[in-house]
């Protein structure tokens, strides 16, 4: 899950990281307001959780009340892929010498975090990493060490060029780390990590992302999830323990399993067709979970055909079966569906399904190809 | 032969009491899996369908020689599973509980460092030595012995690609599903490693999905070190950057784990890459065929 960036902010400020003096608005008013208080000029940065909004005009600076109340009212206003910018982030600006990078993420290779630290900072670090890859410093962290200061002391001091502001460097570094293993982080990243002309570090960006996985322990965290960031289909999918994301094609696909759903994707794609979400049902058969994919699916006017490929273990053919033919009663007929039941009580299903219009196959490439066709128009 | 699993081994089940444990642990032994018992803390000394249950694995191990154990314990309890597990001794821990913290996983895999237990999991199917052993949810009824070995990120695919090879008349010497978190206890270097040892094991599937870099590692041990053919998938070539798809691990994020990136590192190192299980299952029949 991501956060905003005043919310990383604020949690950077209670860890003792120095960030710039700010604080966020969601009107003009409330942004003039704040100015007023912090003293200008200040930058005003819109909230919202894709990146790209430096490029999109939604980071801009103000240097009296006028330009600080349009630009406020201009950046609220903006959508920035897609998404509606609801709140400002007004900032006292800080006189920049340098910009460096830094960040603690998982390795997934090691199975450890990982500091990463660079005196290119502000940019995109991964095009950094394949087009100057000895820019990048890289630190293992044992995790029966943690981070400690002398093991990001000589990285560190490499970065700067120098010895004199390396312990405030290694401070920072000790304390993203802390974060990121308190809080359950894939991600802590400050980009940039700015030295100011009065030799102070501030943390002039602030990235988190968290581990869905271990959000039941921090509630504080779970509470901060924006509901824009999400496609409102998808929330609906999660209510009901359905894994969904939208994607932009006409053949609706539901799945069992994450690996299968997506091999089931690619291989409509390579048919030639387009699928228009990835949905995985999970292992449980409960017929109600059939339903509610059916519903999420049928909710998206441009699929023409939905695809149905279960691998039966732990689900059972012959409740999905059920659960389709329930659907189908419900929800009734608008488009066309293509089952594939294969696994744990296939026969069943087979004769659940013979005595309805709903079209099955016995394979997978038979179904995605048979779905393909439907959704352009062919006839079965 | 086969890797991990075979009829030596004696498997606990923790948290045998629970729905799925339970189902389980009868599905196993019907494989004719020896399951010695499990465990369910403060119902030691009790049977439950047929099974001793103890109140831990060390206690389950002291009585019974067991040296496997499959978890089925919920997500909040499956950390300490692990944990317990490896203390006790265990050779071989399949943990397929799901939603399990990556940074509880970096303490679990520092755990193992210099002791003998292998953690295949969490989040995966488990692995199955057709004809001799299945621990975990891997249904019997589609696998057969034979020289292939399989290891796979993923649950139901893999079933879809065992099922394929079986119906081309090649049957597995073992088939383990390692998960799809991003910090797994096996990965697929570890796993492949033992395949090159295994003299039934002629040829290996190699089956990825989207996001890490464990997939290129395997592709470098193949062309550098596995000394037999191997043939592969990826899943998520049609998957948008940022999205979780499922798996906490499948998701693209920046540069690093793209399909493309896969597929192309599997196929410089000579790895043929199928553009579906049943394709997988043709390339692993034309390779051994060609010997």
């Amino acid at each position: 899950m991501k956060i905003h960036e005043y919310q990383a902010k604020s949690i950077f400020r209670n860890a003792g990281i120095p960030v710039p003096d700010g604080k966020v608005a969601a009107t003009p008013d409330g942004a003039v307001a704040v100015g007023a208080e912090l003293g200008l000029p200040v930058a005003v940065k819109a909230q919202v959780l894709v990146g790209g909004r430096g490029k999109a005009g939604g980071i801009k600076l103000a240097g009296t009340e006028a330009e600080l109340r349009r630009a406020a009212s201009d950046i609220l206003e903006m959508r920035i892929k897609e998404l509606p910018v609801r709140n400002v982030l007004i900032e006292r600006t800080a006189d920049i010498a340098r910009e460096l990078y830094l960040s603690v993420a998982l390795d997934r290779a090691a199975r450890e975090p990982l500091l990463l630290a660079s005196g290119l900072g502000g940019v995109d670090i991964e095009e950094a990493a394949r087009t100057c890859p000895g820019a990048i410093e890289r630190v293992r962290i044992d995790p029966a060490f943690g981070l400690r200061a002398y093991t990001a002391w000589p990285a560190l001091t490499r970065v700067l060029g120098g010895p004199e502001l390396v312990g405030q460097a290694v401070a920072i570094a000790t304390a993203v780390h802390k974060l990121f293993m308190e809080l359950d982080c894939s991600l802590v990243e400050v980009n940039p990590l700015v030295v100011t002309s009065d030799g102070r570090l501030v943390a002039l960006d602030a990235k988190i992302l968290l581990d869905d996985n271990a959000l039941f322990r921090h509630p504080d965290l779970a509470a901060m999830r924006d509901p824009d960031a999400d496609d409102p289909r998808e929330t609906d999918a999660n209510e009901h323990d359905l894994s969904f994301v939208a994607l932009t094609g006409d053949i609706g696909c539901i799945v069992n399993g994450a690996g299968l759903a997506m091999a089931t994707m690619d291989l409509v794609k390579h048919a030639g067709g387009q699928p228009a979400n990835f949905l995985d049902v999970g292992g449980s058969s409960r017929p109600e979970k059939v339903l509610h994919a059916m519903r999420i699916i049928l909710s998206d006017p441009d699929v023409k055909v939905i695809l149905l490929n279960i691998f039966g273990g732990i689900t059972r053919c012959d409740d999905i079966a059920r659960g389709l033919i329930e659907a189908r009663r419900t929800l009734g007929a608008r488009v066309p569906v293509v089952a594939r039941l294969t696994g744990t009580n296939e026969a069943e299903a087979r004769e659940l399904l013979a005595s309805t219009e709903l079209l099955s196959s016995d394979t997978m490439e038979g179904a995605v190809e048979l779905a393909v066709r439907l959704a352009r128009g062919e006839a079965a | 032969m086969s890797i991990l699993a075979d009829t030596c081994a004696k498997v606990c089940v923790q948290g045998i009491t629970g729905r799925d444990g339970s189902f389980h642990a009868a599905q196993m032994t019907a494989y004719g899996t020896v399951v010695v018992g499990g465990t369910r803390p403060g119902k030691g000394g009790t049977e439950h369908e047929g099974f001793a249950v103890y109140d831990t694995v060390a206690g389950c191990r002291a009585a019974t020689g067991a040296n496997t154990s499959v978890i089925y314990v919920p997500a909040g309890g499956a950390v300490d599973a692990m944990y317990e597990a490896i203390e006790a001794g265990i050779e071989l821990v399949v943990c397929i509980t799901e939603g399990v913290p990556a940074n509880d996983m970096i303490g679990v895999v520092g755990a193992l460092r210099g002791r003998p237990t292998r953690l295949v999991g969490p989040n995966c199917p488990g692995v199955i030595s057709p004809g001799k052993a299945k621990v975990g949810i891997i249904p019997g009824s589609i696998a057969t012995p034979g020289p292939v070995g399989v290891v796979s990120r993923s649950g139901t695919l893999t079933y879809e690609v065992v099922h394929e090879l079986t119906r081309h008349g090649l049957g597995q010497s073992t088939c383990v599903g390692i998960g799809g978190d991003p910090v797994p206890g096996m990965n697929f270097l570890d796993v492949l490693r033992l395949f090159r040892d295994d003299p039934e094991t002629r040829l290996v599937v190699i089956i990825g999905e989207i996001g890490g870099s464990d997939e290129q590692i395997a592709a470098d041990y193949v062309r550098d070190e596995l000394d037999k053919p191997a043939v592969a998938f990826v899943a998520g070539r049609t998957a948008p950057p940022g999205k979780r798809m499922g798996h906490a691990g499948a998701i693209i994020s920046g540069g690093e784990g793209t399909a493309e990136e896969k597929v192309a590192a599997f196929e410089a190192a000579g790895v043929p890459v199928g553009m579906s299980p049943r394709a997988v299952a043709e390339l692993a029949h034309d390779r051994l065929a060609r010997g």
